[in-house]
């Protein structure tokens, strides 16, 4: 009953407008920063290596695919979010403000099993999305610019071998799961509290928005917080572009990430399951 | 009549807070009744439906469907029922077949084509099977309301107010829709509405419900046919008729006098007999006007409620 279920809430979610609103914008987006980086990409490539070149002399392609995927990543990685919860805080609002509620609820399954399937429908979409980035800024990057070394920019300059980049991208955008996971858990559990999307995208967004500004403030009464705050987790993907990778950060931010899912996903299940289905 | 339950309700109540919602509420629905559940609005209809449903828990009391503790055995008893818990709402983005197709297999009913599109013809709908609800009025969506709520073949059927916001043709097609599944399919149908009249022509027993509480229940014919009417008789010379009628079995039956107009509490055979007395009598007689105790009631209370 639960593969059906899943199915069924995959049905919906691919049959209304919002759900293309993410693969429209990051079709539309990363476009725009390849033509741009394709026109000024030597600019930010000699930016990153200004300081080098008086020691090393560099060769071959370095405004290549792998490049632009890692600058789109870590450009997107924000926005991304975004339109996660627009699906997210739709899941269960959207049936209470289309009245389906009363119908789905009424139905001979039990509320722990809508639940369930309709956050497994919404991190389908979460990774289908993510998969959809992962094509458009990695794939065809490197069809536009080609393959070469990977710069990147950090605490400290690293340079990996072209042969040394791939399983990098796939590890990160697979703690990218993770973190758009616990963001949609976010909006899910808003979603629940509520009978309209509109106050779960806000409140999921308000949410990581504060929690972003806490981690950036370099005020030591916040410093306590920050390791609680799931947004610091988020960014732990750039873990996989360091040399050595530091796996045991990157593993910590991931169980943290979660438990955040598990625990977020409970409570919203709980909620709905005691809910008064009152619209 | 058949004495087995479908549905038993004891103590029913729901509190929001400090409303009272629904109020020690008792009721029981035998199979093959077609029960009407009345009331005037806001008298706890809906959430006495929500609360059959499970959309809401009670705060007290208990609800035993098919003999069976509603909360213990949810799954096995939803299976049965087939809803349209006020307006029948769906996904608009999809059409009226594919509604139908989707509620059809959570609910584990035959959701092939057959299927599907019988249903949508019993409704009168099958011309749109392809069309998204969004483009439908209000009587269709309560038509394919009353479809999906058929389409797993349930046992128990459970409408709250079909007929609210239909053309009187279209509640007519309802109100024969409901009589062909109780009488040719056997149904049970518990039926909520606001409308005296509605009830009348298609339940056998019912229940009157104001402020959360019982008012009357039993059958239809004990509670809008009873032996006895409330007669109003419009005369011109009311002193006149008020003397003649004191010499009389019918003084017994008088119950006040008002300008032109006495009222009395007669069996249904003698209400012919004293026009004819009055007549008799040199009275001219301009109106007879026979009303029910319970229809005066319900019009009060649901008066009072607006």
């Amino acid at each position: 009953m639960i593969l059906k279920l899943i199915l069924i809430e995959l049905g919906k979610i691919f049959r209304k407008l919002r759900t293309y609103i993410g693969f429209i914008a990051i079709g539309v987006l990363v476009p725009v920063v390849q033509i741009s980086l394709y026109f000024t990409g030597e600019g930010y490539v000699d930016f990153a290596t200004r300081n080098l070149k008086d020691s090393f002399i560099f060769v071959g392609n370095l405004l290549n695919g792998y490049l632009i995927a890692y600058l789109i990543l870590q450009a997107l990685f924000i926005h991304i979010p975004f339109l996660i919860v627009l699906v997210g805080s739709d899941l269960l609002a959207g049936e209470a403000t289309s009245g389906t509620y009363r119908m789905l609820v009424t139905r001979p399954v039990s509320r722990i099993s809508i639940s369930i399937s309709k956050f497994v429908a919404g991190f389908i979409y979460t990774n289908i999305l993510l998969l959809w980035l992962l094509i458009i800024s990695l794939f065809v990057s490197i069809i536009i610019f080609g393959t070469g070394e990977l710069i990147v920019l950090r605490d400290k300059v690293y340079i990996f071998a072209s042969d040394d980049i791939l399983w990098r991208f796939f590890l990160a955008y697979g703690f990218a799961v993770l973190s758009m996971t616990t963001v949609l858990a976010l909006s899910y559990l808003f979603s629940s509290m509520v009978e309209n999307a509109i106050g779960p995208i806000v409140a999921s967004m308000a949410v990581m928005i504060v929690f972003i500004i806490i981690s950036a403030l370099p005020i030591d009464i916040l410093e306590p917080f920050r390791p609680y705050l799931f947004t610091n987790h988020m960014i732990k993907w750039r873990e996989f572009f360091g040399d050595p990778v530091n796996y045991s950060e990157a593993i910590n931010s991931a169980l943290i990430l979660l438990l955040h899912i598990i625990g977020l996903f409970l409570i919203t299940t709980f909620i709905f399951n005691r809910k008064d289905i009152l619209s | 009549m058949n004495t087995e339950k479908i549905i038993e309700v004891k103590g029913l109540t729901k509190k929001y807070k400090n409303l009272v919602a629904v109020d020690n509420l008792d009721l029981n629905v035998y199979r093959g009744d077609v029960f009407g559940f009345l009331g005037p609005n806001g008298a706890g209809k809906s959430t006495t439906i929500r609360m059959l449903l499970t959309l809401i828990k009670p705060t007290s009391g208990y609800i035993k469907i098919f003999g069976k503790p509603l909360q213990k055995s949810r799954i096995e008893i939803l299976k049965k029922i087939g809803a349209i818990v006020e307006k029948p709402d769906f996904y608009l983005y999809l059409t009226a077949y594919k509604n139908l197709e989707v509620l059809g297999k959570i609910s584990g009913g035959d959701t092939s084509k057959k299927n599907i599109m019988k249903m949508l013809e019993l409704v009168g709908l099958e011309k749109r099977y392809n069309s998204k609800v969004k483009t439908f009025s209000h009587g269709m969506k309560q038509r394919l309301g009353i479809a999906q709520a058929l389409l797993h073949d349930p046992e128990l059927i459970i409408l709250d107010e079909p007929t609210t916001g239909l053309d009187p043709q279209g509640m007519k097609e309802i109100r024969d829709l409901i009589l062909y599944l109780s009488k040719e399919k056997k149904k049970t149908v518990f039926l909520s509405s606001h409308i005296l009249h509605e009830v009348e022509m298609i339940a056998n027993r019912m229940i009157i419900i104001n402020k959360g509480t019982t008012q009357v229940e039993g059958t239809v014919d004990e509670l809008l046919n009873p032996d006895k009417l409330r007669v109003t008789f419009e005369v011109n010379d009311i002193s006149k008729a008020f003397e003649i009628v004191k010499l009389t079995k019918w003084n017994e039956s008088f119950v006040m006098k008002e300008k032109n107009q006495l009222v009395f509490n007669l069996p249904k055979n003698e209400t012919s007999e004293l026009n004819k007395y009055f007549v008799e009598n040199g009275l001219d007689v301009s109106a007879v006007i026979p009303t029910r105790s319970l229809e005066d009631y319900f019009l009060k209370i649901t008066e009072t409620s607006k």
